[in-house]
């Protein structure tokens, strides 16, 4: 039964069905209760970490991490809702936490800046057009067309 | 007007370029953050001391000005800042507490017995939660905290010689003055 080709078949559907989301969240961390358990699982997909600072503390295996998802959990566990959770977290890490920023005033440029650059780039893009433009040369008089005529003649072999 | 709008393109250049060249200044760390906690009351706390006997609190240290240091004994930048702390402990009778970091107080005891003890006091965090209430995400990090209780200082990472002259010196000095 040892057919190069099932076996190289066997290892991909292996590989596929173990290319689940990377995650770390160990299974000592998780609740019992799976409401609350989907609950911290959403929140701390919002959170950075900060050891790793480009993952979520959900995908990192940082201590760091370790421990604030369990700080979620137990406050998820106490009663808070998911803001009053994440509110706890920026309160002590800032918000720099939130892997998506908050829209308020301080970030509106963050948000706005690709539809402001798209508006700028447009506004430049139609004044070149316009100036480019020029209108289309006047029909030849009687004597530029003589002028024409005697020209190809004289061009002719 | 119209023959200088090449400048433009030439301008926006040398306003990034300018923008790369300080981001890439060798004594600065894009991944060091401001404290969120920056000028608001330290997290209050009552933890077991590593020395016995009171535990350390946010309240035994009121009325002066306190700089708390988080480390731990296996945290190899805390080695590194180590103979500074003990500098400033003796030389600058600086009031230097510690914050035993998730770190088991045998281990505690072992590395301040090997390298000297440069704290007052020492609060044991063995599980860490005083380092999420302050906002620590590495060891070590050293916070300034003022006579009322607010924090008005972090430094992340060990603390550099010169950092101490150029900012923790001057900024006690001037705490302790007002």
């Amino acid at each position: 039964m040892n057919i190069p080709g099932i076996t190289a078949a066997r290892a991909l559907l292996l590989a596929l069905a173990l290319a689940f989301p990377a995650h770390a969240v160990e299974p000592a961390e998780k609740l019992a209760n799976p409401a609350l358990e989907a609950r911290a699982r959403q929140v701390s997909q919002g959170l950075r970490c900060l050891v790793c600072q480009n993952e979520s503390i959900d995908e990192s295996h940082a201590d760091l991490a370790h421990d604030v998802r369990v700080l979620l959990r137990e406050r998820i566990t106490a009663g808070d809702t998911d803001a009053q959770a994440t509110a706890y977290i920026v309160a002590r890490y800032g918000e720099f936490v939130l892997l998506e920023p908050p829209m308020k005033r301080s970030t509106y440029l963050l948000w706005f800046s690709p539809v402001l650059l798209l508006a700028a780039a447009a506004a430049a893009v139609a004044l070149a057009a316009r100036h480019k433009s020029t209108p289309p040369a006047p029909p030849l008089d009687a004597a530029e067309r003589q002028r024409l005529a005697q020209l190809l003649q004289e061009s002719e072999p | 007007m119209r023959k200088l709008i090449f400048l433009v393109p030439v301008l926006a250049f040398l306003a990034l370029a300018t923008w790369f060249a300080l981001a890439l200044r060798p004594d600065h760390d894009p991944r060091e953050l401001p404290s969120a906690l920056l000028d608001k009351p330290a997290p209050d706390f009552v933890l077991p001391s590593l020395g016995g006997g009171e535990p350390v609190s946010l309240a035994s240290l009121h009325g002066q000005v306190v700089v708390l240091n988080f480390f731990a004994s296996w945290c190899v930048p805390c080695r590194v800042e180590h103979p500074i702390l003990m500098r400033l402990a003796a030389q600058e009778k600086l009031p230097l507490f510690g914050v035993a970091y998730k770190d088991k107080p045998d281990d505690s005891r072992r590395i301040l017995s090997q390298l000297g003890d440069p704290y007052r006091a020492i609060a044991v965090d063995a599980d860490g939660r005083l380092g999420i209430d302050f906002g620590v995400y590495g060891v070590p990090e050293t916070y300034v905290i003022d006579k009322s209780g607010r924090i008005r200082k972090r430094f992340v990472g060990p603390l550099a010689a010169d950092v101490v002259e150029r900012e923790l010196l001057p900024l006690l000095r001037e705490l302790n003055r007002s």
